[in-house]
């Protein structure tokens, strides 16, 4: 039986608290709210904190506080599963419950937290292994090693962006607020992340993202595509994020999100740049065509490699195809 | 170096248990080894097989992430608790009819899953089924008994015959 | 010595009847059975949905230890030095055992004999253990394995059988993996030749030779080997392990601990499997190495591996390379097949001398094939061993005959159903490489499955992206020998009557989820008029019970029911008499049914079973009888010719549908029609369970199941989880309409031919069928995923060959063949050279 390395547990009950005893530890704390992801890299002693800080008991990161037509603001601790069936957010941010729906398992979905998703380690098959597996290798960059097996003459590590709902998220405009030992700061969420797969995102030590807000519904229209084997359980190894926004038919502004094909949510920019200004109708061969076109821009800065599963080169050729029909599914 | 344990209590099955273990035990640990239930199993222990499915406060979760200290106090239902009293649960009965449960060790985890949807929704499309057991592998029946046999409990819950066909038995 | 009808052995030291027991009973008429062809529960089938059922790993002992395994992190290197001083140092280790203390090799097959409990001198793989630690906890176990120190010296890594041919004569001896096989990392090498091919290539009208390759693929059962050993009160060692085979364990674990305990001393008891498909099928070095744990510390020892060395444990799906060469007639009947097959090994022998010859075994059995050629070789490389998985051998000549059958039909314009249904084999012949086909339902089942689907009208006529595909298969009921020589029975079964009624079974075999322990019940309880809820099985313990050689090979319900049946029926032989005498009416006139023992003419005129059994008790002591059962005598009497033989063959045919999306190469499967040829269905529920089961794990291979490695990576296993190792979810399983042909078979009781394994082997072909009827694409290759099918689209689409799939074979010296002649050539089922030694021996 794999099982959990030995340290202690803090169960505070307010997310100022849980940032408090968190200073308190520093590198060796680590906060978690539904450990699908921190348990198993524990287990696999590719994390190793002395400090857990939980989350669970932190009723304040627990709300859903917004109305349609306004910013809505989720807590950190919303379960996917909650997301999931939460009628509201169905009807208003149907891409959104979408990307969260199909996320791992729907075991995993109850336990499993927006806030961890939008966190969730990159992930790389010279990574998540167990310690005998990577030893074996003589680890990796991303932990107790020096090389990047997937491309050993690079100076950064390549593991990847697997999170399903950050692609769309990015698309659409979402924001999050931290709460760090320095104060409250909110950004958006864009900015959480960079093109890295050891420091991926840009959270200060010992902050901790408490909400995530989603922007108010003024017209624009939003769609996640995800590229897996199965049909459950799997991590995206392609999924994009598109936005579109309309004035009438014409496309006024647009964000494009390639996520499990690079170290961050690569934005699809000349994508977007074909797009804006552009009519576009459902079912329309000239759009069909402008579409097209655009999304083989995506097939550039798609950065498929042999980390994940299915074959790098063919997840990068089916890049403009799922970019394309996430912008056909925006019409 | 053995673990310095802690005292807690765990309602398991509707009985409050005081058990000492090892701080960093997940709950399928506890369950397994401090509490002697084996009837939940494990074929990961990193939550991507569903083998060790129990419901906590009637969700469905993989107990080799729950760590055992989180869930002091909270309702726990294992497969032990499944049936009340001495009858199987309509989900058993019709397992063990179908042949939904061949070496078994992955039936634990499809019952509990199934039977929280049952309480959700108790007329569920295959569909519905299917997505709702998306977390559990089995390797031996390739579903489709477990299939029927949760559409068959769903009809007995709902107090209708719920008898298989001819075809599940005897093929088509 | 077995009859050659395959009769259960008469004689033994009860009475029998003058029926030839067994024999008759595949003619009987359903509806006179009780209890067989229902679909009763499992009789273990309560103890499983209430989490009762205790497999290896939900035992726990007072005072046991954990043991934890240290493995190579290397692929091959020369182990220079051990230092396990500081591990033994740390608290709570009790003990830690390395190589040296156990000297004694082992391994399934008695010709190969080569691994270890823990690595002596070399390491073969990243995997291989080279110390075991038995500690209070688990925890410490593992802490304790990181402190043992193992020095290595690297030698080369082999990960591919093109590796493994390279200059088998330039290579430095200490390179090899092994020193024994046939040359450099050869492990064996088999040809044979059954008829002329020259002269039927030559008169072939169409003549067509495809490459294909079978990727590897494991067992992926969802219980995590483990293994508790013991001593137990009266001093004895006790192993209870989850075990296929707990005879051959007790065989491995009386040779290697031969120094410190004799085979009488040591039980193996096989608990429920949480599934195996061939996975638990080879003695371990994990079972072995606490069985020593436990003997060194005298404390219960328990070790449960991880998901990560289930997969290094592995013993799956060989990959295979394969070249079939087939000359057809116009009309399609098969003139010539000539077959090349190059089995990727991995790092020991295992059961890989058999998989071998099963790569060219079955090949003649479903249709009739004139000459055939086989040639087999199998290579060590530096990953985990392969060996049986559910098809043993089969699967992947199969997949590589059914494809190219494929083929054949679209060229010569005549569609795939009626093709192979023109060219059956017949039941009770004997094929161009002597295998003796019993019952023979393959050409029902082609027409269930055709009629099911619609295949003939839907071929070659839906639009672009949709396709049907059809295979078909065979496989054997039980090996005809057993793993090691000797001429006793492969199963034995004990009947004990109680004056109470109840009837106990005891059998060596092992019920791995199949229902074994079920269809023990079934057929006795059919024999004495019994509700089979009310036996008592005990089953899979050495001590206990007699031996069966395990469950493998589906070789189960024939063997031990079989031998289950003739017990049955010397028991109830040994109550007629005094029940007749009790009731005062003629023997003949003595039924059994309903839990009574009445007289058929007038059945008011009885007593209860239990009544029965006291009556007979009263006269003749305590009631109990043996039964057993051996193959019959394989015609096939060549070296080579004892693989692939079988009482009976099943067979199969499928029929699966695909949509495909032109623009990606994603597939997926709605439905499957499969329809099984079963002899008779000692429990229909339970055989459609098997057949189900078999199409999930068959559609696993075809789509994704792979065990890939980094070649380039120091040899690691690229995905050794549940996660990144795919196996089809709930999301995948398409809709499965099964259809099971009933044709029973003299040898099977009363008629039963296997289930477990056959109705995996046509998904595979089927599905790769049905994706060329879909999109025009050959996908020469397993799995068929996505990338391969959008590879092959984009060639078609640049005019280039449709087609994906290897393009080369590694090089072989192949030695002479063995020639044997057909038995319409008037062969005798021996070499040629035997023949003709034997001819001139009797001239002179």
């Amino acid at each position: 039986m794999l099982r959990l390395p030995k340290f202690t547990l803090h169960r505070p009950t307010s997310a100022a608290d849980a940032v408090r005893i968190a200073a308190g530890h520093g590198p060796e704390a680590s906060y978690v709210a539904g450990g699908t992801d921190l348990y198993p890299n524990m287990k696999r002693r590719v994390q190793r904190p002395t400090h857990v800080v939980s989350l669970s008991r932190c009723a304040d990161l627990r709300s859903r506080a917004g109305v349609a037509g306004a910013e809505v603001t989720l807590g950190a601790m919303t379960t996917l599963t909650a997301i999931e069936r939460d009628p509201w957010l169905q009807e208003h941010y149907p891409a959104f419950v979408h990307a969260a729906s199909v996320i791992s398992t729907p075991l995993l979905r109850n336990m499993g937290t927006i806030g961890g998703n939008l966190l969730l380690d990159t992930r790389c098959n010279y990574y998540d292994q167990n310690y005998e597996w990577r030893e074996s290798i003589s680890f990796c960059m991303k932990c107790d090693g020096s090389t990047c097996w997937v491309a050993p003459s690079s100076p950064r590590c390549w593991a990847v962006q697997s999170s399903d709902t950050v692609p769309l998220l990015c698309a659409i405009g979402a924001h999050v607020t931290l709460l760090g030992p320095d104060g409250e700061r909110r950004i958006p969420l864009t900015d959480l992340y960079r093109d890295d797969g050891i420091a991926y995102t840009t959270k200060r030590p010992g902050e901790l993202l408490t909400h995530l807000h989603l922007p108010a519904l003024n017209g624009w229209r939003a769609s996640y595509r995800k590229l897996r084997r199965r049909g459950s359980f799997d991590f995206p190894v392609l999924g994009v994020g598109a936005c579109l926004h309309f004035d009438g038919d014409v496309v006024t502004r647009a964000e494009v999100r390639i996520g499990g094909a690079g170290s961050h949510a690569i934005p699809a920019v000349k994508t977007a740049a074909m797009l804006v200004g552009q009519r576009l109708r459902r079912d329309d061969a000239a759009s069909g065509e402008l579409i097209r076109a655009a999304a083989q821009e995506a097939y550039k800065p798609t950065r498929a490699m042999d980390n994940t599963d299915l074959d790098a080169a063919w997840r990068k050729k089916m890049a403009p195809v799922f970019v394309s029909r996430a912008i056909q599914d925006c019409l | 170096m053995t673990s310095s344990k802690v005292l807690g209590t765990f309602v398991v099955n509707g009985e409050p248990h005081e058990v000492a273990y090892a701080p960093h035990k997940t709950l399928l640990e506890v369950l397994r080894e401090d509490l002697g239930l084996t009837g939940t199993k494990h074929g990961c222990e990193l939550g991507e097989c569903g083998a060790c499915t129990v419901l906590l406060d009637g969700t469905p979760v993989v107990s080799c992430l729950v760590l055992a200290q989180e869930v002091e106090g909270r309702a726990i239902r294992t497969i032990e608790g499944l049936a009340d009293g001495p009858d199987l649960h309509p989900l058993q009965d019709l397992f063990a009819e179908l042949g939904a449960s061949q070496c078994g060790y992955c039936s634990a985890g499809f019952m509990l899953a199934a039977s929280e949807l049952l309480e959700r929704n108790p007329d569920p499309t295959r569909d519905e089924i299917r997505a709702a057991v998306a977390g559990n592998i089995c390797r031996c029946t390739g579903y489709i008994k477990i299939f029927e046999a949760i559409e068959l409990a769903a009809a007995r819950l709902r107090g209708e015959q719920g008898q298989p066909t001819r075809e599940m038995l005897y093929g088509s | 010595m077995a009859p050659e009808t395959g009769m259960p052995e008469s004689g033994g030291a009860t009475a029998g009847g003058e029926r030839a027991e067994g024999r008759y009973l595949h003619a009987v008429d359903a509806a006179s059975l009780s209890v067989i062809g229902k679909p009763w529960r499992k009789i273990d089938a309560r103890s499983r949905v209430t989490g009762q059922t205790k497999y290896a790993d939900d035992l726990a002992l007072p005072r046991m230890l954990a043991c934890k395994l240290l493995r190579s992190s290397v692929a091959h290197a020369r182990i220079k030095s051990i230092d396990t001083s500081a591990a033994e140092a740390l608290g709570g280790v009790h003990a830690v055992l390395v190589g040296s203390e156990l000297p004694v090799a082992f391994g399934i097959l008695p010709v190969s004999q080569d691994e270890h409990t823990l690595c002596i001198d070399k390491v073969r793989f990243i995997g291989d253990p080279v110390a075991a630690v038995a500690a209070v906890d688990e925890d410490t176990a593992w802490e304790a394995c990181r402190l043992i120190r193992v020095e290595y010296e690297p030698l080369d890594v082999v990960t591919s059988v093109f590796d493994a041919a390279r200059d088998p004569h330039g290579m430095d001896p200490a390179d090899r993996i092994h020193d024994y096989g046939r040359e450099g990392n050869l492990h064996r090498c088999e040809h044979l030749e059954f008829g002329d091919l020259d002269a039927a290539f030559a008169e072939s009208d169409l003549v067509r030779e495809d490459l294909c390759f079978f990727e590897g693929n494991t067992h992926l059962p969802m219980e995590e080997h483990s293994t508790v050993a013991f001593t137990d009160p009266d001093g004895k060692l006790c192993v209870m392990s989850s075990t296929q085979t707990p005879h051959y364990l007790h065989r491995a674990l009386a040779k290697v601990l031969a120094a410190f305990v004799p085979p009488h001393k040591i039980r193996v008891i096989a608990c429920p499997n949480g599934g195996g498909f061939g996975g638990k099928s080879d003695p371990f070095n994990h079972e072995i190495a606490v069985a020593r744990l436990s003997m060194k510390t005298g404390r219960p020892v328990k070790i449960t591996l991880t998901r990560e060395e289930v997969f290094q444990t592995h013993r799956g799906r060989h990959p295979v390379l394969m070249k079939s060469r087939i000359g057809v007639s116009k009309d399609g009947r098969i003139k010539a097949l000539e077959f090349e097959t190059h089995l990727d090994g991995g790092a020991y022998g295992s059961y890989g001398t058999a998989s071998t010859f099963y790569t060219g075994a079955l090949q003649c059995v479903t249709y009739k094939v004139d000459n055939y050629h086989f040639k087999g070789a199998r290579w060590f490389t530096n990953k985990a061993p392969c060996g049986p998985k559910r098809g043993h051998g089969t699967p992947q000549p199969r997949f590589a005959l059914e494809t190219q059958l494929d083929k054949v039909a679209v060229e010569l314009g005549i569609d795939p159903a009626t093709l192979r249904s023109r060219h059956l084999a017949e039941a009770g012949s004997l094929t161009a490489n002597w295998m003796r086909i019993g019952s023979m339902g393959l050409g029902e089942c082609i027409e269930r499955v055709c009629a099911g689907s619609g295949f003939r009208e839907r071929w070659g006529r839906l639009p672009l992206g949709r396709g049907v595909g059809l295979a078909c298969s065979s496989y054997l009921s039980g090996a005809g020998l057993p793993i090691y020589w000797n001429a006793m029975p492969h199963s034995g079964v004990q009947l004990k009557l109680d004056r109470s009624g109840l009837v106990t079974v005891f059998c060596g075999s092992t019920d791995i989820g199949q229902g074994s322990n079920s269809i023990l019940a079934y057929i006795v309880a059919e024999v004495f008029g019994l509700d089979p809820q009310d036996l008592r099985v005990v089953t899979s313990d050495t001590d206990l019970t007699p031996v069966d050689l395990g469950s493998y090979s589906s070789r189960v319900t024939v063997m031990t029911g079989n031998a289950a049946l003739q017990a049955a029926e010397r028991a109830r032989d040994l109550l007629v008499p005094h029940v007749a005498a009790q009731l005062d009416i003629p023997k003949g006139r003595v039924t059994f049914g309903g839990g009574r023992v009445f007289d058929c003419e007038d059945p008011e005129r009885g007593m209860t079973f239990a009544e029965a059994v006291g009556t007979a008790e009263a006269k003749i002591g305590t009631i109990g009888t043996t039964g057993s059962y051996r193959p019959p005598k394989s015609p096939a009497r060549y070296k080579g010719g004892g693989v692939g033989p079988s009482p009976s063959y099943s067979y199969t045919a499928a029929v699966v549908e695909v949509d495909v999306d032109p623009e990606t190469g994603i597939y997926t499967v709605p439905r499957i029609w499969v329809a099984h040829d079963i002899g008779r269905a000692i429990n229909p529920a339970l055989v459609v369970g098997q057949v189900e089961g078999s199409v999930y794990m068959g559609l696993g291979e075809a789509m994704m199941e792979e065990m890939s490695y980094r070649g380039n990576r120091f040899g690691v296993h690229k995905i050794p989880s549940m996660l990144e190792y795919k196996s089809p979810t709930s999301m995948e399983m398409p809709e499965v309409v099964t259809y099971l042909v009933e044709d029973p078979d003299p040898n099977g009781p009363f008629g039963a031919k296997e289930a477990g394994q056959g109705p995996l082997l046509p998904i595979m072909p089927a599905v790769a069928n049905a994706i060329y009827d879909a999109v025009g694409v050959r996908v020469d290759e397993v799995p068929v995923t996505p990338e391969k099918v959008f590879d092959a689209m984009q060639r078609k689409a640049q005019g280039k060959e449709a087609r994906y799939g290897p393009r080369e074979l590694p090089r072989v010296e192949w030695p002479e063949p063995r020639r044997v002649r057909t038995p319409w050539q008037g062969g005798t089922g021996v070499e040629v050279e035997r023949e003709d030694e034997l001819a001139r021996s009797s001239q002179g």
